[in-house]
């Protein structure tokens, strides 16, 4: 199929970035989103042009790298997955489609379709773990039995890859399906309980400096959360912070 | 010979490890601040490593490609983490686990280092429950357990099929603590981009600031390479785009050995190449052959009607089918180690039986499994008599619950429903055993340069049993590495900072400086990815699952012709100085050329059959891999001589006191 591409390009963060045109041919369905990328990186290269760059690693949708705004959506049209589980299946011959890189205050752009995501780094070092030394000598797995249903759910919490996707689709830029994903793992497990008001404090406290916006609960991060991550984690973060609050 | 020390404890297997700790220096916590160390690599062996060292009060600098510690490959590890905690009451114990990945490493590596594992992998999954690792749970609240290919226990913990995933947040939270501290400083989007040595001990490095281009130079009184494995060397693999070998292939430049580069682990469950635009491969989790069963069409012509597109594997009976591992292996079946379900994937599409349009795919089947999991259910939930649909549908929630997200991942690639037709799947390269030789405090070859993880060598021989990575990375990067680094370390409490601005520094600067310019200079009007693809060819073709002489002498030449040609005429846009993302493949392809040429080598050498190397002049009549235990029972060890084909090979010998050798057999 031919597709005609509208792409983002910036030089640096420090440089005005802007839409540029390129055509595609000999796209086929069976390709990635970003092996259509690939291709038409190799066209500019051979023409001696800077490929556009973006950002992608793993390419099996578990590390989180790849970004993308993709007709306005975040990882593209599909549900569940991302940028890099994409195929081409999912466009049509002669389809427009638009590239940016996701937009948030927070998520500075470095170059082209990258952007900076450091804020969510930030958010983690303040509070997303549970302080334990690696010693060999704490005690056996199987000391604490877990309900399997809390054990599942913070799994299904943990499961978050981080990409920002949640951020890119919120009209508010708000970090809070990321930040409630962090905090609900550790608040929903035993060994979690005994840090559990500082770490909610210290994650809210460093979100908002980050710049992030609040949450109006539109719950378009659930929609494009390619991990399902669910709007009940920001109501537990609530309760969490609340109660860590009052108990001061 | 004696260029190889191992450094193997005395004494009693069993006891080594605990007399080792017992025997080593230590540093006290106040001197512990005057030392710096540099952790390349964040993945389940670097952030455990980088975590324990800081926590430990060292002064720690880590290093990684991708924007977060939390993205390196080991987050892409689905299955599994093995521990000998012997929860399910099935005979487990240390020497099982021990006995099982000698085994299953085809009796090609260390006794002392596989048995430490044992040992350490039980306390990997006490202190992965205490920082918060959500591993699965049945209803009483307890672990649960699965079964991996090539033993007879259930000792693999699982998070799901993401089980990478789960433990790396793990190690990237641990390491979170220590940045919150002050006590890790994070370098992320930083390339090592080479080794620096002062007086003969590795004492900094040189990195690359991925989004300013900027050159720096790092120093510290020791250097971690937990940089993971060299399969990208084949272009496509299961690894990430950006897995690549160049801090190991630096390292070994500046004299690290590099050991048995030709051991390759070629995983049988991946998801079939689709076509030239093709960028990497996807595995398939091994947990799946719990429950698939693998099979091609008994005729020919019918493999050939499913290639054409006119007959479904749904139509064909049980009788039609030839599920070729219960066949030939009846006591492990479906659940064989992986180097023996590729070979034998690979047996029958070569002789025609393969079953996608390029002929290089086999089934794995789930319908038995969704029809044995939904009669069971159906008799748990009270349903009497329960009609076929009903079966089907019960027996799809179980698989569901279990291998959910990979069915998910299975459709949006190849767009067909596996609860419904069978999955196609074909073996991928996927881990790579060789690596940076270490002895048993996990050093290098060079003074203060450690190595751990998949970079290193050292605990799976020639194959890899599945769910023993995650257990490796962790072991070495929490518990054996924090202690054996400290012996090194405790002679240097009087050094001081290490300078930065030595003559070996600025030498090593220089020559990354000069190697960059002259990759920028190259003339021609190929890519990167141009000569990566080539390179990933000739290994796949010369180098893959199965040897011979005649290829691999091939190889070597046309490595050789490819890497002159890359240097004199890559095409690299854009500039040194700024983000540049062509400029650091290069860097990674061009030290994969050099890698490649040594890995045929190797392979050339090893004049036998043994786990993931396997020559076709050495196999038995049946086609079996045939070992030759009297003539290269060793580690190869290669010296750097300036090229990759003057390495010059340093022998090991292995010695086996607590295990009889045998020739491997899952029948």
């Amino acid at each position: 199929m031919k597709l005609y591409l509208k792409i983002w390009r910036q030089k640096d963060a420090s440089s005005k970035g802007q839409m540029v045109d390129y055509t595609l041919d000999g796209v086929e369905g069976d390709m990635s989103f970003l092996e259509m990328l690939d291709i038409l990186n190799e066209e500019l290269i051979s023409k001696g042009e800077e490929p556009v760059e973006f950002d992608h690693d793993c390419r099996e949708g578990i590390c989180g790298t790849c970004s993308l705004q993709i007709n306005g959506e975040p990882h593209g049209p599909d549900r569940l997955i991302t940028t890099c589980q994409l195929h081409m299946r999912k466009f049509n011959d002669g389809d427009t489609i638009v590239i940016e890189p996701f937009r948030a205050k927070a998520f500075p752009v470095i170059k082209d379709l990258i952007v900076d995501r450091n804020a969510f780094e930030r958010i983690q070092q303040a509070g997303g773990y549970i302080s334990v030394n690696t010693s060999g000598n704490t005690v056996d797995a199987n000391a604490i039995p877990i309900n399997k249903d809390a054990a599942d759910a913070a799994m299904d919490a943990a499961t978050c890859i981080g990409c920002g996707a949640c951020v890119a689709a919120c009209k508010n830029a708000s970090a809070m399906l990321f930040t409630s994903a962090k905090v609900s793992q550790f608040a929903l497990l035993p060994q979690g309980q005994v840090e559990a008001a500082d770490r909610v404090q210290n994650m809210v406290r460093q979100m908002d400096l980050e710049g992030f916006g609040n949450c109006t609960n539109t719950g378009a991060c659930e929609v494009e959360c390619p991990k399902g991550i669910s709007l009940e984690n920001i109501a537990r973060m609530n309760r969490e912070y609340l109660s860590a609050t009052v108990k001061g | 010979m004696g260029i190889l020390d191992s450094k193997i404890p005395s004494g009693p297997l069993a006891d080594k490890w605990t007399k080792h700790k017992n025997d080593i220096d230590l540093v006290n916590p106040a001197n512990k601040r005057n030392i710096d160390v540099i952790v390349v690599g964040t993945g389940l062996a670097g952030g455990a490593a980088a975590a324990t060292l800081a926590e430990l009060g060292y002064n720690v600098k880590t290093f990684c490609y991708q924007d977060s510690p939390r993205r390196a490959h080991s987050i892409a590890a689905q299955g599994g983490i093995n521990a000998a905690k012997n929860y399910q009451g099935d005979g487990d114990s240390h020497y099982r686990l021990f006995y099982d990945t000698i085994k299953g490493g085809d009796y090609r590596s260390r006794e002392a280092n596989v048995y430490r594992l044992a040992e350490e992998s039980v306390n990997i999954i006490d202190q992965c429950v205490a920082q918060g690792v959500p591993f699965a749970r049945e209803y009483g609240g307890l672990l649960d357990n699965r079964s991996f290919g090539g033993v007879l226990v259930s000792r693999t913990f699982y998070a799901k099929g993401q089980t990478g995933q789960q433990l790396l947040l793990g190690a990237y939270a641990a390491m979170n603590r220590q940045i919150n501290r002050g006590k890790i400083k994070a370098y992320n989007r930083h390339e090592m981009m080479d080794l620096v040595l002062v007086d003969g001990k590795a004492r900094g490095i040189i990195a690359r600031d991925l989004v300013s281009g900027e050159i720096q130079r790092h120093s510290a009184h020791a250097v971690v390479l937990a940089t993971g494995g060299y399969g990208n060397v084949f272009f496509l693999s299961t690894n990430a785009m950006g897995s690549n070998v160049t801090a190991a292939w630096r390292a070994h430049r500046k004299g690290a050995f590099f050991a048995n580069p030709c051991y390759t682990q070629i995983h049988p469950t991946c998801i079939p190449v689709s076509g030239e635009h093709q960028s990497k491969l996807t595995l398939m989790s091994e947990s799946l052959r719990n429950d698939g069963r693998i099979w091609v069409p008994k005729r020919k012509e019918d493999a050939v009607a499913i290639r054409e597109g006119k007959l479904k594997p749904t139509q064909l009976a049980e009788e039609e089918r030839d599920y070729y591992l219960e066949r030939r292996y009846p006591a492990f079946g479906n659940l064989v180690p992986r180097d023996v379900a590729s070979r034998a994937a690979k047996e029958r599409c070569d002789a025609g039986f393969g079953v996608n349009k390029t002929g290089e795919a086999v089934y794995l089947d789930f319908a038995s499994a969704i029809d044995r999991y939904g009669k069971e259910k159906a008799l748990t939930s009270g349903i009497k008599n329960p009609d076929n649909e009903t079966i089907i549908k019960l027996g799809e929630e179980v698989i569901e619950a279990k291998y959910g997200n990979l069915f998910q991942m299975y459709e949006k690639i190849v767009d067909e429903n596996p609860y419904k037709t069978p999955m196609m799947i074909y073996p991928a390269v996927h881990y790579t055993m060789g690596g940076l030789w270490v002895d048993y405090n996990l050093q290098t070859t060079i003074e203060g340069c450690y190595c751990a993880g998949e970079a290193n060598f050292s605990d799976h021989g020639a194959n890899r049993l599945g769910a023993s990575a995650l257990m490796q990375g962790l072991a070495d990067g929490y518990f054996v590495l924090p202690y054996t680094i400290g012996d090194y370390l405790s002679d240097d409490i009087r050094t001081g900072a290490i300078p930065t601005d030595s003559e070996e520094f600025e030498a090593a600067e220089k020559a990354v400086r000069d190697r960059m310019g002259k990759l920028m200079s190259g003339t021609g009007i190929h890519s990167v990815d141009y000569y990566h693809k080539k390179l990933g060819k000739i290994m796949w073709n010369k180098c893959g699952m199965s040897r011979n002489e005649n290829d691999l002498k091939e190889a070597i030449k046309e490595i050789s012709a490819l890497r002159k040609d890359f240097w004199e005429n890559v095409k690299i846009p854009g500039s040194k100085d700024s983000k540049n993302q062509e400029l650091e493949k290069a860097g990674r392809v061009a030290d994969f050329m050099e890698l490649g040429e040594l890995f045929a080598k190797d392979a050339l050498h090893r004049n036998e059959s043994c786990g993931g190397h396997f020559r076709e002049e050495y196999q038995t009549e049946e086609g079996e891999a045939l070992r030759d235990d009297k003539n290269f029972k060793y580690v190869a060890a290669w010296e750097f001589k300036g090229e990759p084909k003057d390495a010059e090979l340093h022998k090991e010998d292995l010695v086996y006191e607590n295990i009889e050798l045998k020739t491997r057999s899952y029948k």
